[in-house]
């Protein structure tokens, strides 16, 4: 990827300033995704993971800084716009439907897409991925297990055909057998050429699939480079490998 | 002795026939309670005045020479469209001020609408002209009138329609998903501004049905009738459970039928009391209603 430079990103995050109330959670935050790439986004609770998600998404609004899509600003508009761009996210916490089916949940992913042979697609895709899901359609999600819930979110936003995936933390309070299978969706969905946004505290797994990462604290981006050359750092390996 | 037992029953068949239909008229108008409670935990105070204003616009037709069966949808769609204004110029600026806030603003539309309609339509109840031709139908040694008959048709109709829009079409599903949680369903690129208006068209449609059925039921509409069967629909949605919509259906129910068999076996004063009573004794029992969940509340 040595064009990176030149090109323009897919996602740019400039001087990203967020508050919430009195609090400022995000202190200025630089961050680019380029097309085709897995970055992932590390750090502890509370660095401002998630609320960095909630503003690419439209949930949350900038008080100062932007966010570029496709070198685009797009940080005034409404959640439900950003989907219609190209940008889906499945939330920390899941947030699937429990009282939807598998199916419906899916289909509520695909909501601003009409066109039928997509969705076909995209829903074989996810099954393919992810067969339990198959079996569950016709089940309501919210009597999945963890792990189940966590694909039936994944595969709901990737239902919306995004460009740009946000994931937030698809590992957390996750059987560790299941973890695998979904770093290996992850891996497998990028490789169909959808971007993808990785919110981690599972370092040591994001950083073994991702391209490049950045590192969080408290409102801030205090590292970033490749993912490699970071899962070798020394620093890195002490604050979040557990080394 | 046998006799007084034969009269025990058809009395009670007939209360029990009096209390369906009263309780249908509930029913559609708590069914719009706690719809709007679902998607935005909103108590909307002045949906009663939505149903006043379907007897209103069904009333004004009806003098009109239209028939039933075009006053009622031209009534539904009247009160839902005033139910989208008040949503729009007045709930949806306040939706992020708290609860307690947006409780008082409901109460403060609900007054409003009923001193404005004072103000433009007189205080005076009105006749409601008898546009089906009464009549009554004995069911062996139980009667039950057109109109009674018509109320209960209706509703059954209208609780299957919603049944299917909200079970079974898209934006059905988006107002589930919506109630569940309105980030995740933005998140999915539902525009839950669109739905919650939607959401709140539904239920004044359903409750400006119920106001053109109780005019006819009662021959009397006036700007302040919304008020006594709102706070019952009210009660009836928490009965049931507020949030969900068969319990809207079975509270209204519940309430009509105890209590027409208390103005029927007991004193007729005493009905408004019981609704209420009936009221604190379910939540004492069953906070969250007959069907209601242990809430999952969000803080």
């Amino acid at each position: 990827m040595n064009t990176q430079s030149t090109s323009t990103p897919i996602l740019e995050l400039k001087n990203l300033n967020v508050h919430y109330g009195a609090i400022h959670a995000l202190h200025g935050l630089n961050l680019k995704a380029y097309k085709g790439e897995i970055v992932t986004l590390l750090g502890s609770n509370g660095a401002g993971k998630s609320t960095t998600l909630r503003t690419i998404s439209g949930l949350l609004h900038p008080s100062k800084g932007e966010v570029l899509f496709h070198g685009n600003p797009i940080h005034h508009l409404s959640a439900h716009e950003v989907v219609k761009l190209g940008i889906s996210q499945a939330p920390e916490g899941r947030l699937i439907f429990p009282d939807l089916t598998v199916f419906e949940n899916l289909e509520m992913g695909a909501f601003l897409s009409p066109d039928k042979a997509l969705f076909k697609k995209n829903y074989e895709y996810m099954i393919s991925l992810f067969p339990r899901l198959k079996e569950r359609s016709k089940q309501l999600a919210g009597t999945l297990s963890g792990g189940e819930q966590q694909m039936v979110a994944m595969a709901r936003a990737y239902m919306a055909n995004p460009e740009l995936l946000l994931l937030d933390e698809p590992s957390m309070g996750i059987a560790p057998i299941l973890v695998k299978a979904i770093f290996d969706a992850i891996v497998q969905i990028n490789k169909q050429g959808t971007t993808i946004l990785l919110v981690e505290q599972n370092a040591f797994q994001s950083l073994k699939i991702a391209h490049r990462a950045y590192v969080l604290a408290t409102g801030d981006i205090v590292m970033e480079g490749d993912a490699e050359k970071l899962l070798n750092n020394p620093e890195i390996q002490k604050a979040y490998l557990g080394h | 002795m046998s006799d007084q037992v034969a009269y025990f029953f058809q009395d009670l068949g007939q209360y029990l026939i009096n209390g369906i239909a009263q309780g249908s008229i509930y029913a559609l108008v708590a069914l719009g309670y706690t719809m709007v409670y679902g998607i935005i935990r909103l108590i909307n105070f002045a949906h009663g005045e939505f149903y006043m204003v379907g007897a209103f616009v069904g009333l004004f037709l009806i003098q009109a020479h239209l028939p039933f069966i075009i006053a009622l949808p031209c009534a539904m769609l009247g009160s839902g469209l005033l139910a989208v204004t008040v949503e729009r110029l007045v709930y949806r600026p306040i939706r992020k001020a708290g609860k307690i806030q947006a409780l008082i603003t409901a109460l403060g539309v609900s007054l409003l609408l009923q001193y404005l309609g004072q103000n433009l339509l007189g205080a005076d109840p009105r006749p409601f002209p008898d546009a089906l031709e009464n009549k009554t139908y004995m069911m062996g040694p139980l009667m039950i009138s057109k109109i009674q008959l018509i109320i209960i048709v209706t509703t059954v109709i209208l609780m299957g329609a919603l049944r299917y829009l909200v079970m079974y079409t898209k934006i059905g599903k988006a107002m589930r998903a919506t109630s569940y949680n309105l980030e995740a369903a933005e998140l999915m690129g539902i525009d839950t501004n669109k739905i919650i208006s939607f959401t709140f068209f539904v239920g004044a449609a359903l409750a400006g049905a119920a106001g053109v059925l109780v005019g006819m039921y009662y021959n009397t509409v006036e700007p302040m009738m919304g008020m006594i069967p709102g706070l019952k629909a009210f009660v009836a949605a928490v009965l049931g459970g507020i949030g969900v919509i068969p319990g809207a259906v079975l509270g209204g129910l519940v309430l009509g039928v105890a209590e027409n068999l208390v103005i029927g076996f007991w004193v007729s004063t005493y009905r408004d009391a019981i609704a209420f009573a009936i009221l604190i004794i379910i939540l004492l029992i069953r906070p969250a209603g007959l069907l209601g969940r242990n809430t999952r509340e969000k803080v």
